[in-house]
């Protein structure tokens, strides 16, 4: 088991493309068993045995485990799908490997480390002997991790090669049998796990001494600026989406709310935001009732919003990058006068983003999408954190992003902490919110179900509050 | 800083350069296929494009052209707002159809002294053609009815309307069997400009009106927040919802506008021409024209004015096809093919310039890392 590891744009995925047929190299080889080979397409890459697992699932939710698997290589008997032979060669792997997966199950009832194991399933059908997970403990809670990681052990004894990369250095250090470290497109080195820590793998990564998410010193005024009070969305059939949710972020205060991905978080942030709107509960900026506010008034009002997914919600990406410091600011200074936009000042605005920020690019007027995901997602916060927000709703503001980057932006949250930024901070990350937040709230299926103090508890703590298992205790 | 500056300037360049290769590489692959069809049918390949060619430079044909082009102009435009918020409006047809026809009606019932003449037949036009298009507008805010179907529909409920209307309203044209509306006076006449030396035939003076719009379209979108945020929507809806914008009511402006100018489409016709009357055989067809020339302008507002010309200046020459004895839908199909072709070629250009922007990006980076090893940095 190899693990990669090495800094948001330091050319991870361009390395992973490339082993997976997905980019052609301009120079080097590829060999596989000792044999030089050469991928056009991924298909090349599967004949080849080696097979990727996505960081973002690729799998259809309204068709079952089974149908998931085969989909693209279905077994044929006279022009019709053999799924009788197709189960029970998943049954088959699936029993080598140890991996409980029910072929019949629709994917949508699955959850997240499930919906990975089909992913992992799929790569293995098409007979992969080498698999390729790129960042695959990003959306997983700590027990999720290590069932995958006794999964991947499991592979491993079969005779797999697995080739994983990771931001999360202590899980490397766990799993991976050697490391290899990039950063700038380049090997920096490869180690043994056994004679590093987690400190000197990251310093390899970003050449540099480190940073950690701690924030003891505390700011928290006794100045309330955003309070939710009995906040509930309810569809008007299932389950309800939040549930009587009720908080309030003084001046100075970070709150973060942990929970597995998928129980109401993303809602409670849109219905903050004013992109969805809530059945009852009422939104208080200061003294100002703003529920019925529009999303623009909110924004105008002094509301920073770092969305989830940054490439849906917060960048237009062929657009260039000054227009992208406008999009959620394009009523406000300094991008607009009157009803014109400002392009002198916009720009000029975008160049400090740029430089404060450390956004690498050769200038402001290039695509969004030319820009690596960690890169992008500094110019978001950025522009976030320009014109003194209020508030801060900060969805996973460092997913993505590598260790140097996570830094900066911790760093910058931290300063406007201490400036007086009340902060709603989302996260999968549990050491972020653990270390960011001055209070912290457990959500799960739409509901606060614990209230935490950050400076006693421990990510396992958190995690099993997270999945109800502290419910019966 | 000066190599920034370069880098910039080399960018604008190659940007340039890739948007006109598209459309460029369309217009040549139609000239091949055009040439292909007029060998299978026997027809002499050199000797058609050249009797096109020189048909089409006689002034009174390049009038005929600049004429012609000013309305495909305004429907290109039309058609524009939406697409760049990736509204389809494809109801610009029965939208200028049923705007020309109310002006004319509401023109031709009364007399004013000239320039107000003008401005309320224009107003009503514009008003119109917003009306019609805002029913489609209403459907898709309120009931998420897809704008395409609505609009498609709507185009055939006008086409009954103003039979039905022009029933009631008609009078017989002069010299001919055709009916039309009531003549509007002299007074709304838009004068004409002899633009073209040597040619009796003027261009329309809505040409200045065309330029205008044009120039509208070109601040409003490029230069203003609701451009921005119109151009937002259209690049990413989630992305806009996100930033405040108002979805629901960027539809409905959006809309509003789109027939607004489309309201236009008919007026150069209906004021500049001789008969000013909206009769049975006022030009229909004009927003499915403007559509391909919107797809070939790229929603550029200079792009949309040169594909204007080319395809009015195919249609204009093309009649000497017809005295030649050659059939003239040979520029139909040349026609077909420039957008078809071009669709195919901006998709391709899009994603290749993505591609090798992206390469440039890294490629740069790196050798500014070269050239400042780390910890130089600034």
């Amino acid at each position: 088991m190899h693990a990669i590891v090495g800094e948001n744009g330091a050319g991870k995925s361009t390395l992973m493309k490339i082993l997976y047929g997905m980019q052609r190299p301009d120079e080097g080889t590829i060999a596989v068993d000792g044999r030089e080979v050469t991928f056009h397409s991924p298909s090349d890459a599967i004949d080849a045995g080696v097979g990727m697992v996505h960081q973002h699932f690729m799998l259809a939710d309204n068709l079952t485990v089974l149908e998931n698997v085969v989909l693209g290589s279905e077994p044929t008997k006279g022009g019709w799908i053999d799924f009788g032979a197709a189960k029970a060669r998943i049954k088959e792997i699936a029993e080598t490997y140890g991996m409980d997966v029910e072929p019949d199950t629709l994917v949508e009832d699955l959850g997240v480390g499930e919906r990975q194991r089909v992913e992992i399933l799929k790569v293995l059908y098409r007979g992969a002997r080498i698999l390729i997970l790129d960042e695959p403990t990003a959306v997983l809670v700590p027990q999720e991790v290590d069932e995958l990681f006794d999964n991947l052990r499991e592979l491993k004894e079969e005779g797999l090669t697995i080739l994983f990369i990771s931001h999360k250095l202590d899980e490397v250090l766990q799993v991976a049998d050697e490391i290899t470290v990039i950063r700038r497109g380049t090997t920096v080195d490869t180690v043994d796990p056994a004679s590093v820590t987690a400190r000197q793998l990251a310093e390899l990564m970003v050449g540099s001494e480190l940073p950690t998410p701690e924030t003891r010193e505390s700011t928290v005024t006794d100045v309330p600026v955003l309070e939710v009070e009995g906040l509930s969305i309810r569809p008007a059939q299932g389950r309800p989406v939040l549930e009587d949710i009720s908080f309030t972020i003084h001046r100075g205060e970070v709150l973060g709310i942990a929970g597995v991905e998928g129980n109401g978080q993303a809602e409670l942030v849109e219905a903050i935001m004013g992109m969805r709107t809530a059945t009852e509960g009422r939104i208080q900026l200061g003294d100002t009732d703003m529920s019925s506010w529009s999303t623009r008034s909110r924004r105008e009002a002094g509301i920073a919003y770092i969305p989830e997914d940054r490439q849906r919600h917060g960048m237009l990406l062929d657009a260039p990058l000054w227009e992208n410091r406008m999009l959620g600011h394009q009523t406000e200074k300094p991008n607009v006068k009157g009803v014109w936009i400002d392009r002198a000042n916009a720009r000029k605005d975008t160049e400090r983003i740029i430089r404060e920020y450390d956004v690498r690019t050769p200038g402001i007027d290039v695509l969004a999408a030319s820009l690596s995901g960690g890169n992008q997602q500094k110019l978001i916060v950025g522009r976030e954190m320009s014109g003194e927000p209020k508030v801060l709703i900060a969805a996973h503001p460092t997913r993505g992003v590598d260790v140097g980057a996570q830094a900066a932006i911790w760093e910058h949250i931290r300063a406007a902490r201490r400036a007086g930024l009340a902060v709603l901070l989302i996260s999968a990350d549990l050491d972020e919110l653990i270390g960011l937040s001055d209070s912290l709230k457990v959500i799960l299926r739409g509901r606060v179900v614990a209230d935490v103090d950050p400076s006693t508890v421990t990510p396992e703590d958190l995690g099993s509050a997270m999945t109800g298992a502290g419910e019966a205790t | 800083m000066t190599a920034a500056t370069a880098s910039v300037g080399r960018l604008d360049l190659r940007r340039i350069a890739v948007s006109i290769a598209a459309p460029a590489l369309a217009i040549l692959f139609s000239l091949v296929v055009t040439g292909l069809i007029l060998v299978s049918t026997g027809d002499p390949v050199w000797s058609t494009l050249q009797q096109v060619w020189e048909y089409g430079k006689q002034p009174r044909v390049i009038a005929l052209s600049i004429n012609q082009g000013i309305t495909y102009y305004l429907s290109a435009l039309a058609v524009a707002i939406g697409f760049r918020m990736n509204l389809f409006n494809i109801g610009v047809d029965g939208q200028y159809r049923l705007a020309a026809f109310s002006a004319a009606v509401v023109g031709g019932s009364f007399s004013l002294p000239k320039p107000l003449h003008i401005a309320i037949i224009v107003a009503v036009a514009m008003l119109v053609g917003a009306m019609w298009a805002g029913i489609a507008a209403a459907l898709k805010a309120t009931r998420g009815v897809s704008e395409v179907i609505s609009t498609i529909m709507l185009n055939a409920i006008a086409t009954s309307l103003i039979a039905f209307l022009l029933g009631k309203v008609a009078v017989d044209v002069a010299g001919s069997n055709n009916v039309g509306t009531e003549p509007i006076d002299e007074s709304g006449a838009f004068p004409g400009i002899p633009l073209i030396p040597d040619s009796e035939l003027d261009v329309y003076g809505f040409l200045i009106v065309a330029i205008a719009a044009g120039v509208a379209y070109s601040v409003v979108l490029g230069r203003t927040r609701f451009g921005f945020d119109l151009r937002a929507t259209g690049r990413s809806e989630p992305a806009a919802v996100a930033s405040g914008v108002s979805v629901k009511r960027m539809v409905v402006i959006s809309m509003l506008l789109s027939g607004a100018v489309a309201g236009l489409v008919g007026m150069p016709q209906l004021l500049g021409g001789d008969s000013r009357t909206y009769s049975l055989d006022f030009p229909a067809g004009l927003g499915f024209t403007g559509i391909a020339i919107a797809l070939l302008g790229r929603n550029n507002a200079v792009g949309m004015a040169f594909s204007a010309l080319l395809f009015s200046f195919l249609d204009a020459s093309s009649i000497i096809l017809d005295i030649n004895d050659i059939s003239k839908e040979i520029v139909l199909i040349m026609q077909g093919t420039i957008v078809l072709s071009v669709v195919i070629a901006y998709e391709l250009v899009r994603r290749y310039s993505i591609v090798a922007e992206q390469r440039r990006v890294s490629r740069e980076l790196a050798a500014e890392r070269e050239a400042r090893p780390e910890g130089v940095s600034a």
